[in-house]
């Protein structure tokens, strides 16, 4: 096996397009796991950790210190930054990411590893979904945007071509509520058994929604956003926000519910993350919308 | 590979290491420190915490490939010659040890806890810890020893005592 150490991400490129077998390794906490048990002897493994531009972030577009902007996170940021330095900025993906493991897995995971590994369970995609991030991916050939939506093809799959990088996610900035929220067996260090993320965009009168742990990918929750959304205008919410009534909440949950294709597996059955996704749904809602309504009144 | 690391303050090296090893591995067979412990070896248990570049990570998750040219704490080195560090100390007088073989993941994370927090609350030193299995003391012993640790390190006048 070779061992690859670039220490700029041309010279990182450059190695991908000469080997595109070479299986990128920052973090660890997934690639390790399969050496560890042989499940995997990879070719190659491209070492991401020493390249610094991979290991910053920064707002597209200047940052105004308001909630305009997009945060463009290097791949190698841990999830420890992400909580510690990006919390008000991006509310959903500190969320998301303090669930993940435990203070060492969060000081050495990335979400470029999440999505380089792009299991259904891994903990930022439904934050990213439902708060229209795009996942930035390099090459010799250039660099181009794929909308988080259209990142995950299937179980462990992704649009990344062989010669591809992930170099950094760009998600928007907001100061409207977002949550996420998560079923398993403890409160750290779990696999996620369902989770969920809803975010709100008031300047686009919209409702994100996703769905994780539930279906062969990551996935939006298309009718549950929409139903929503028009719920919400045509009541004239976004301006003079009112509680929601029990039947939108509970028609949201099942439209979340009716969104997701588990399966029967060791963590839980099929019919469970159904009925959790539509609690966590409901859930969450509630919590963003009244934190919505305390902004605006 | 020959892999050059600093491990608790000295430089150290090691020859044809394969570079998918764990750090972990490196550590206990090829530079004689069995203190860090291998049990799961997929970050679960956090028995093998160390500090690469003062972060504690799991030692297991880390490619021996990736340590070149960086630093190492292990448990080995949280001591001061023949006298231990303080959260070692309360985690003896604790009984906070039983059978001892999460005592040195869970003392490096508690290490960092205290270096981060001096005096951190109970929900605070629980979420610090909960990488780090103990099987045998159902952790309330765990809990004191940080908290008696964290009173020591802030009146070290107690310590000498």
């Amino acid at each position: 096996m070779d061992f690859l150490r670039p220490d700029t991400l041309a010279e990182a490129l450059a190695l991908k397009a000469q080997r595109p077998d070479a299986v990128p390794i920052a973090g660890g906490t997934d690639v390790m796991v399969e050496l560890n048990f042989d499940h995997r002897r990879p070719a190659a493994l491209l070492d991401l950790t020493r390249i610094a531009e991979l290991r910053s972030w920064d707002v597209d577009g200047g940052d105004h210190g308001d909630d305009h902007g997009t945060v463009r996170i290097g791949s190698g940021v841990p999830y420890t930054r992400i909580i510690d330095e990006l919390g008000e900025r991006l509310p959903g993906l500190a969320m998301a990411s303090r669930t993940v493991g435990s203070p060492q897995i969060r000081n050495r995971g990335t979400v470029g590893g999440n999505l380089g590994a792009a299991s259904p369970a891994g903990d930022t995609h439904p934050v990213l979904l439902a708060a229209d991030a795009t996942v930035e991916a390099a090459s010799t050939r250039g660099t181009r945007l794929i909308p988080a939506t259209g990142f995950y093809l299937g179980v462990k799959r992704h649009a990344l071509e062989p010669d591809e990088l992930i170099t950094a996610v760009h998600v928007p900035t907001t100061r409207a509520p977002q949550q996420f929220a998560k079923v398993g067996t403890r409160n750290a260090m779990v696999i996620a058994v369902c989770s969920f993320a809803v975010a709100l965009h008031p300047e686009q009168h919209r409702v994100g929604a996703a769905v994780g742990s539930a279906a062969p990918t990551p996935r939006r929750a298309s009718a549950a956003e929409e139903f929503l959304s028009a719920e919400l205008t045509a009541t004239n919410q976004w301006d003079s926000p009112k509680p929601l009534p029990d039947s939108v909440k509970r028609r949201f949950g099942e439209l979340v519910a009716q969104a997701a294709s588990p399966i029967d597996d060791v963590r839980g059955s099929a019919a469970y993350r159904k009925h959790a996704l539509s609690v966590l749904a409901r859930r969450t809602l509630d919590w963003a919308w009244r934190d919505y309504s305390e902004k605006v009144a | 590979m020959r892999v050059n690391v600093t491990v608790n303050g000295e430089p150290k090296q090691a020859d044809d290491v394969w570079e998918g090893e764990s750090l972990l591995f490196l550590l206990r067979e090829r530079l004689g420190l069995p203190g860090s412990k291998n049990a799961c070896e997929q970050g679960e248990c956090g028995s093998c915490t160390v500090y690469l570049d003062n972060t504690p990570v799991c030692s297991c998750l880390v490619a021996a490939g990736q340590v070149q040219d960086r630093e190492v704490r292990t448990v080995e080195g949280l001591a001061d010659g023949d006298r231990l560090d303080p959260v070692q100390e309360a985690f003896v007088e604790a009984g906070a040890v039983q059978c001892g073989f999460c005592t040195p993941g869970l003392v490096v994370a508690a290490h960092d806890l205290l270096d981060r927090v001096p005096r951190p609350s109970d929900p605070e030193i629980r979420e610090a810890l909960a990488g780090n299995l103990c099987r045998c003391t159902g952790y309330e012993k765990i809990l004191d020893a940080v908290r008696l640790a964290a009173t020591r390190k802030a009146d070290p006048e107690s310590a000498a005592r």
